[in-house]
């Protein structure tokens, strides 16, 4: 299967036209010692019966959340993707389309990532948005380098209860700019960062997530006090599935709100294509990375839309642009767009209101399990940290044996685990959860040999 | 416009009730924390949501509408069973922080999809996690400066030509390093002379895309590797174009030491209307301690495949997970639906492609630099000036023959330039229908220039002014809009 249209005629005729004799020739300028002279050691080609069966069978070598009951967290959520999001977000038209550069051809995406920018805006309470950036880490990542440039300084502050991945990603990224990138320490009771006592002078940003990555709530406004009086910004990493119950970055004083996005309408898919969403201040916008689609008329006064501020970007101002970003998440922004249409302003407070009350009657259940304990008091979104008293890993895999999904562990010495509850989550499954766990404690044999088998997935037929 | 469809009360939304004993949200969230005002988000029925998006998607190019042939893009058709394959379970549903055990299907997917674009270009290793081309470039910059810092020999700047792409000089600006531009000779090449004279031991290496984005192929590469590694610099290769040399010639025996594919280009992943893609980066051995962390690893013994975290000289993490992984296997699906000769054909047809539109158009859009192209070339419309005409115009007036139009105005080293690139899933008609246009269209700048710079009249915006969008700034929507309608 190799999709490719010519027959033996059309080659014959077209090289004709060229005045060649066979494709071989077309290949001139390429010297001969640097020729491969032999197939790639590649696998065979398969037809689409066979490579289908093939990647079935692959798909069948994993287990994801639709065998395992998912309570797992950490950056990554198994919420529900509506029917209508997947069907509108996979139409050809906007999956196989190229960057909106050429508007006339393009006003359906121009105009979809426009309306895009306006949601994240509203839900985030900022006045300007971006098209999307790779993901949370690469959001924030921009975030921080935004933050040097219009503060002209080098020191970030970042709150180690943000999502480690993310820190990871920043420090590489800002490996060869020679930032200072400080971590400031969290409290141990409370899991959180205490932002009235961070040294903020000199500093370009403080970095503060919340719901942080133990989904705990940090106070953004107390971090704001503290740095705008000494000419820094905050950045601030949320949850945007959040947004209809807990209070916007913008409403708490954030300059630079950055999150990941693909709860909103994307699949799991081990970790990826996700989305970052990117919002800030309207001051701050010739220093925004990546696209943003501008509002316009056309030659005949019809509302247009056109991809606008290129001279930021790197097709323009080369080494000089605000970010090297090209290839962004584009259809994931669509994806993420429509699921928030789907909602609405009550539906998205109802999402919140399960996560935040599903969420706290597993704290609860699962501090009734003996040797358990639910760290820092709250309040949290939608994931917790339970402390167990045994090897968190070990216990994560034995669950996954009885058919539940948990984690990240958070290393072995903290014996600790994340829990997130979304609302795919019922009742019904964190009873489950819960008896899994004093099973395991337990150790009692797994319910037959592959295990996986055991619970169904939103048992209550929520769903 | 979707918020002027909003009704207050309307929904679309289906969702159980919280369902649970125990306090209420007022109860569990202080009112500091709490939302006072709902984001202002519009409020539809499902039918109105669908019936907006459904006509938004008419107001829009794609593959699967009619040909796109953008130079530097590779624009080909995406397969439908990739599509398939990752909406299945087991593929879309996993969870990235899955115990290894438990996604050997994927890493499996993922270790036998490296192997393979390790042999197609050569090198030893490949990370994944690189979401797009440009984060390769970064994560390939900072292995520069992880090995060159490695041997105690820190280096300041990277050579770039001046054709190449604007991301390039970006990353090595974001990398840390300083772009030092080389000019192109007369033959739309590297300039030997000029590498070799800006070669220095502050040089960390050179960034070069093969063919370069004039669709020539450097024909000089294995004296530009040696100058550049004789001066203690390293290669990378941009995979922009890899489309043109894929089962034919391997950057890494064109001396390349770090490599970038464009899985969204060359293994026909969909483009997304500018994203998703996926920029996966190969080293040779040497590099290999310096990839980013994890890195897959098949464990003989125990028969599984791994992730590695233990990697003391890795550049880091440069992905919040793994990378584009739906994207990736979308890439796995088209490479074992070709196979070895499959791949070699892509190349090409592809070339061949390119070279006929190129000879059909080439009386009315001489390319700037003489011979035969690769995937791609660049022509001129500099000689309509005179008329009146730019390559703006041109392309405007192809829209309304029903073709996207090429790529204009890159690469900077050509006037006017029109950088075409058919790709091999076209078919010859489509070539012929194309050409036919263009060849019309030059035609019409002559006989009546107005009608090119009056084009297009068959979309349902025409010329969206670029300026006024910069000038009076609408980035979002909002309420007061005083243009109203939908």
């Amino acid at each position: 299967m190799d999709f490719l249209p010519h027959t033996t005629e059309d080659i014959e005729e077209m090289l004709s036209v060229l005045g060649k004799s066979g494709l071989e020739e077309l290949f001139e300028p390429v010297p001969e010692k640097l020729r491969l002279r032999r197939d790639l050691a590649v696998p065979e080609a398969l037809d689409e019966v066979s490579l289908r069966a093939y990647v079935v069978e692959l798909a069948g070598r994993s287990q994801g959340t639709e065998r395992l009951v998912c309570f797992a967290g950490g950056g990554a959520y198994d919420h529900h993707v509506p029917a209508a999001v997947s069907a509108l977000a996979s139409r050809a038209e906007f999956a196989t389309s190229y960057t909106p550069y050429q508007a006339e051809l393009s006003q359906g995406v121009l105009q979809a990532l426009f309306e895009f920018q306006t949601l994240v805006c509203e839900l985030f309470a900022m006045e300007i948005a971006n098209t999307s950036l790779y993901d949370g880490a690469n959001a924030l990542v921009e975030a921080v380098n935004l933050a040097v440039r219009a503060t002209g300084r080098e020191r970030v502050v970042v709150g180690s209860t943000v999502h480690p991945h993310y820190r990871d990603v920043l420090s590489t990224y800002t490996s060869g700019l020679g930032l200072d990138i400080e971590s400031v320490a969290f409290d141990p009771t409370r899991g959180v960062v205490d932002w009235g006592a961070v040294d903020a002078a000199g500093a370009a940003a403080l970095v503060v997530a919340s719901p942080n990555f133990f989904g705990v709530l940090e106070d953004v406004s107390e971090a704001a006090a503290k740095t705008h009086p000494r000419g820094g910004l905050v950045i601030a990493v949320t949850d945007p599935t959040s947004m209809g119950v807990l209070a916007a970055p913008g409403d708490k004083g954030a300059d630079v709100a950055v999150a990941e996005g693909h709860a909103l309408g994307n699949a799991l898919a081990y970790g990826g294509p996700y989305v970052g969403l990117f919002a800030t201040s309207e001051r701050l916008l010739r220093q925004v990375p990546g696209r943003i689609s501008g509002e316009t008329t056309d030659r005949d006064g019809r509302r247009a839309f056109v991809l606008t501020l290129q001279a930021r970007e790197q097709h323009i101002r080369r080494a000089r642009a605000t970010s090297n970003v090209c290839t962004n998440q584009t259809l994931m922004a669509l994806a993420a767009a429509v699921h928030l249409c789907w909602l609405g302003p009550s539906g998205l407070a109802r999402l919140g209101e399960i996560c935040v009350r599903r969420t706290a009657y597993a704290a609860q259940r699962l501090a009734e399990i003996p040797g358990c304990r639910v760290k820092f008091p709250g309040p949290r979104f939608k994931e917790l940290v339970l402390q167990l008293p045994s090897a968190a890993d070990e216990i994560a895999r034995g669950l996954a044996r009885r058919g539940y999904l948990v984690g990240p562990a958070l290393g072995r010495w903290y014996d600790c685990l994340l829990v997130a509850v979304t609302e795919r989550r019922t009742r019904a499954d964190i009873e489950g959860l819960a008896g899994a766990i004093e099973k395991e404690l337990a150790q009692e044999p797994v319910a037959g040999s592959a295990g996986a088998q055991e619970p169904v997935a939103g048992s209550a037929g929520a769903q | 416009m979707v918020f002027e469809l909003s009704r207050p009360g309307r929904r679309a939304w289906s969702l159980p009730e919280a369902d649970v004993d125990g306090p209420s949200l007022e109860e569990l969230l202080p009112e500091a924390h709490r939302r006072a005002q709902p984001p202002n988000l519009p409020e539809l029925s499902e039918l109105d949501l669908v019936r907006h998006y459904t006509r938004l998607s008419q107001r829009n190019w794609a593959i699967d509408v009619g040909a796109y042939p953008l130079g530097s893009c590779t624009m080909k058709y995406n397969p439908k069973l990739s599509e398939e394959a990752a909406s299945l379970p087991g593929m879309r549903d996993l969870h990235p922080f899955e115990d290894d055990d438990l996604v050997q299907g994927a890493l499996e997917l993922l270790g036998t999809l490296e192997l393979a674009l390790c042999e197609a270009t050569g090198m030893a290793r490949m990370t994944f996690q690189p979401a797009a081309g440009a984060q390769g470039e970064l994560t390939g910059l900072l292995i520069m400066r992880a090995y060159h810092d490695a041997a105690g020999d820190p280096r300041r700047r990277v050579i770039i030509p001046d054709s190449a792409h604007g991301t390039n000089p970006a990353s090595v600006t974001l990398a840390g390093f300083e772009a030092h531009e080389t000019p192109s000779d007369d033959r739309g090449l590297v300039d030997l002379g000029a590498l070799r004279e800006a070669l220095a031991d502050d040089v960390a290496g050179l960034m070069l895309t093969n063919p370069n984005t004039l669709g020539l192929f450097e024909r000089d590469i294995a004296e530009i590797a040696t100058s550049v590694h004789d001066a203690g610099g390293l290669l990378y290769y941009d995979g922009a174009n890899f489309n043109s040399i894929v089962g034919l010639v391997r950057p890494g025996d064109m001396g390349f030491d770090i490599v970038h594919l464009n899985l969204h280009k060359t293994f026909a992943t969909p483009h997304g209307g500018g994203g998703p893609g996926s920029g996966p980066l190969g080293v040779v051995e040497r590099l290999e301690p310096f990839l980013p962390s994890p890195v897959l690893e098949w464990d003989e013994g125990a028969e599984c495949w791994s992730w590695d975290h233990d990697r003391p000289q890795s550049i880091g993490r440069i992905h919040s997970f793994h990378g584009n992984f739906g994207i990736n296997l979308r890439a796995y699906c088209y490479l074992r639906s070709l196979g070895p000769a499959g791949l070699r054909q892509v190349a090409e047809r592809a070339v061949l492609n390119a070279n006929y539109l190129r000879a059909l158009i080439e009386g009315a859009f001489p390319t700037a630099y003489p011979g035969p192209c690769m995937h791609e070339f660049v022509s001129s419309a500099a000689h309509l000036k005179r008329l009146g005409v730019r390559a703006t115009d041109v392309c405007k007036r192809l829209i309304d023959f029903g073709f996207h139009p090429p790529t204009i105005y890159f690469p900077l080293v050509v006037e006017e330039a029109l950088m075409v690139e058919p790709t091999e899933t076209e078919s010859k008609e489509t070539l012929d229908s194309l050409a036919a246009a263009l060849n019309q269209i030059a035609d019409e700048a002559e006989s009546d220039p107005e009608l090119l710079r009056s084009a297009p009249i068959t979309t349902p915006v025409r010329r969206p002014d670029e300026a006024r969008a910069a000038r009076q700034l609408r980035v979002r929507w909002t309420p007061a809009d005083p243009d109203g309608g939908s």
